[in-house]
């Protein structure tokens, strides 16, 4: 016999709900929905004169030829930022998970990074790759390389993407370890004695059974690259040389709160919300269905 | 999950502006009205500020000035605003200079020095004050808007050490910038620094002043001082010249860029850079950790373009009264006798004395030079003296400029794109002049009332 379990109070589950709502509404939906208002306005800083000029603040956006550019660096950025540290990330995870002298010890040290905070994440990545300061840089240099991310944008951009990807990397390979560990080890055993190859046991068989994983991380690290990375990017470069290393999340924030022109600033928040959405979507409907729970 | 970062992600950004901590005023202990002022110094400068505000308290028993720290320049001057549209503005923010433009256009919401004394009773008259610093912040009718704070102006810091060792002379120093490519070009010669020249704030230095130096307008008419409808003059052939200079320049490695804003200005007190351009208030920090002889001079100039080189500009930043709603009269008048305090000449005198900022009044400098303190430090007075050397002009009484940080960024970024060879000086003007002036057209857009 099965008891039903009702509240037979018609509040009470919406009164125990309700902090959750409250706090959602008040951090999550007002500001959005105040995002979107805004991005229809035009006003100066303080908000004396407000205008409303429909679309216009989107247009001159997506007219705005560095935007373009700064939305290519946004996918090109999350993009590798995502490949390089969920890659290494799963190697170091792979290899922690052997029978090891000191795996422990291995296994704590890979996590700490990802408890530092991103301001000195990028004071660190000063000091190695700063042409006059950082130990690499000048070694570079004095190699004959001409090594100067403050002047060329793609050596700036590789390194606010190692920067940002060795932050991130601690975050996957906790994930990863957890996930292999959850492998049960009949399977590969049979595996083994069928003969597949370690590298073979890996890609068929580990693999497939890491996808929900993979896939969790993927979500995960994309977002977090595009969205939680303006810490490395402000400490590192500031978003140059020139735009080269200006994601869409950098320059809101440049627009908003330093060039005080919130109209537009509230436009690139809407264009990022309807990114964010697209992308969610696809990935749940796409990608999803070729991950095996 | 991804719900929730997107909308902390993209809106967030929107919200930081209404929490704001609260800085209404309260009176405090002891029945003193309370005076909140944000300032924007950081170290052993901000230090100083705390100190200018503690001697306030000390030399009263009606207001107590609460001097916080609130984060760099455009941490101040965005936290004050989000304050102001939240109804918690602090009493004073301390706003640098580029935002001058965007604090004048804010009508309601800032009160201007000359109708706080005129209302407080107190008279201070603007003709104290050193010219080039109160033309930057007066109203087209030499009213004071703002209280003039922090102010310096760029100059030139040679390493003579380095001098000496390319064989130039010590005593006979640059003052145009032919000389200054020559001897940049000795230093390389007998590697005599690890980079020959460098600098702090391109846009600044390079062009802020040297438009203002050699009585070019950065923005004609008048650098915006007669209205929002000012457009860029950076195709002026002085801003051509100072460009292809600097490319030229760094091609041949006499220049080496040390990034946007301040990032340049480490290399000099470590050594590194034989020649400098910098604020006259980096002089604490050269004086702390300079381990070689060194001098500071007047910013040279093109000898073929003026022989006799106006005034440069100042930098720094000044006091902006705020309103609010539920603010007494006391509130202002405690703001008042603020200003008339750091204005009085000792005071004044202790500032210019322990920062290194230029003072705020002719009586300060006259004060300081009777005593002796430029001979006990040569070269402290090189930018008074190039702040006070000509009357000055529309071109070069400052830059009253909507959107003036966004400016100075593109100036910036087009200039790096020049020395990554991604465009010659011509492009990097053009281009930089096109941008800057659809910042001005929207500016005057959002202001015009």
């Amino acid at each position: 016999m099965r008891r039903k379990v009702i509240f037979g109070n018609k509040l009470l589950p919406y009164l125990l709900l309700a902090p959750q709502l409250i706090v959602t509404a008040i951090f999550f939906f007002w500001p959005a929905a105040e995002a979107i208002r805004y991005s229809f306005l035009r006003q100066d800083a303080f908000g004396i004169s407000v205008m409303f000029v429909g679309l216009e603040n989107f247009q001159d956006l997506f007219a705005d030829e560095r935007y373009l550019q700064v939305v290519w660096n946004t996918i090109w950025f999350s993009f590798w930022v995502t490949v390089l540290s969920m890659g290494v990330a799963l190697l170091l995870a792979v290899l922690a998970d052997r029978h090891i002298r000191g795996r422990d010890t291995y296994r704590t040290l890979l996590i700490w990074p990802y408890a530092i905070a991103p301001a000195i994440a990028a004071v660190l990545y000063i000091f190695l790759f700063h042409p006059s300061l950082g130990l690499l840089g000048r070694a570079l240099n004095g190699f004959g390389v001409p090594w100067d991310y403050r002047l060329n944008g793609d050596q700036a951009m590789l390194v606010v993407i190692l920067a940002a990807a060795w932050k991130q990397v601690s975050y996957n390979f906790l994930f990863f370890l957890a996930g292999l560990q959850s492998i049960p080890k009949s399977v590969l055993e049979a595996a083994a004695i069928d003969g597949a190859s370690p590298s073979r046991r890996f890609w068929t068989v580990i693999f497939p059974l890491l996808s929900p994983t993979t896939f969790f991380l993927l979500v995960i690290n994309i977002t977090s690259a595009v969205f939680d990375t303006f810490g490395i990017i402000d400490a590192l470069t500031g978003g140059g040389p020139g735009n080269a290393t200006q994601t869409m999340i950098y320059r809101a924030y440049v627009d908003g709160r330093v060039n005080l022109d919130l109209g537009s600033s509230a436009a690139q928040s809407v264009v990022l919300m309807i990114a964010v959405m697209a992308l969610t979507l696809v990935q749940f409907r796409f990608i999803e269905r070729r991950v095996h729970y | 999950m991804q719900r929730r970062s997107l909308l902390a992600g993209s809106a967030g950004l929107l919200s930081v502006p209404f929490i704001a901590p609260s800085a209404r005023a309260q009176t405090g202990a002891g029945g003193r009205t309370e005076i909140q002022f944000w300032y924007g110094l950081a170290g052993a400068l901000g230090e100083r500020v705390a100190e200018q505000a503690q001697r306030f308290n000390e030399s009263q028993d009606r207001y107590r000035v609460v001097a916080t720290f609130r984060g760099s320049y455009p941490e101040v001057m965005s936290g004050a605003i989000a304050a102001w549209r939240a109804g918690t503005a602090p009493h004073i923010a301390q706003v640098f200079e580029v935002g001058t433009a965007t604090m004048m256009g804010a009508g309601p919401a800032i009160r201007p020095v000359y109708e706080l004394l005129g209302e407080a009773g107190i008279e201070l008259d603007p003709q104290r004050y050193l010219a080039g610093v109160r033309g930057y912040y007066s109203d087209t009718q030499g009213r004071m808007i703002s209280m003039p704070h922090n102010s310096s102006s760029a100059v030139m810091w040679l390493n003579l050490d380095a001098f000496e060792r390319a064989g130039l002379s010590t005593t006979d120093l640059p003052k145009t910038w032919a000389e200054v490519r020559a001897a940049a070009q000795a230093i390389r010669a007998r590697n005599a620094a690890e980079m020959a020249m460098t600098t702090a704030w391109p846009t600044w230095v390079m062009y802020e002043q040297m438009s203002s130096i050699h009585d070019v307008a950065l923005a004609s008419p008048a650098n915006g001082f007669q209205g929002l409808d000012a457009r860029m003059n950076l195709a002026d052939p002085i801003f051509l010249k100072q460009t292809e200079m600097l490319l030229e320049m760094q091609r041949a490695g006499h220049f080496t860029y040390g990034g946007r804003d301040g990032g340049g200005g480490a290399a000099f007190p470590a050594g590194q850079a034989a020649i400098s351009f910098n604020s006259s208030a980096g002089r604490a920090a050269v004086q702390r950790e300079a381990r070689f002889r060194w001098a500071s001079v007047v910013l040279p100039h093109h000898a073929d373009i003026t022989t006799s080189p106006k005034n440069g500009v100042i930098g720094g930043a000044s006091l902006w009264a705020l309103t609010s709603r539920n603010r007494t009269a006391a509130e202002y008048r405690g703001v008042a006798e603020f200003y008339r305090f750091i204005s009085d000449v000792e005071q004044d005198k202790w500032w210019h004395q322990v920062t290194g900022y230029v003072p705020l009044t002719l009586a300060a400098y006259e004060a300081s030079k009777a005593e002796g303190f430029y001979e006990r430090n040569p070269g402290a007075d090189a930018a008074i003296t190039q702040l006070s050397r000509a009357e000055p002009t529309p071109n070069s009484q400052g830059f009253r400029l909507g959107g003036f940080v966004e400016i100075r960024n593109i100036i910036q970024e087009e200039l790096e794109r020049g020395f990554q060879n991604q465009q010659n000086a011509q492009t990097a003007l053009a281009n930089a002049n096109r941008r800057a002036d659809v910042v001005l057209r929207n500016f005057e857009r959002a202001n015009r009332r």
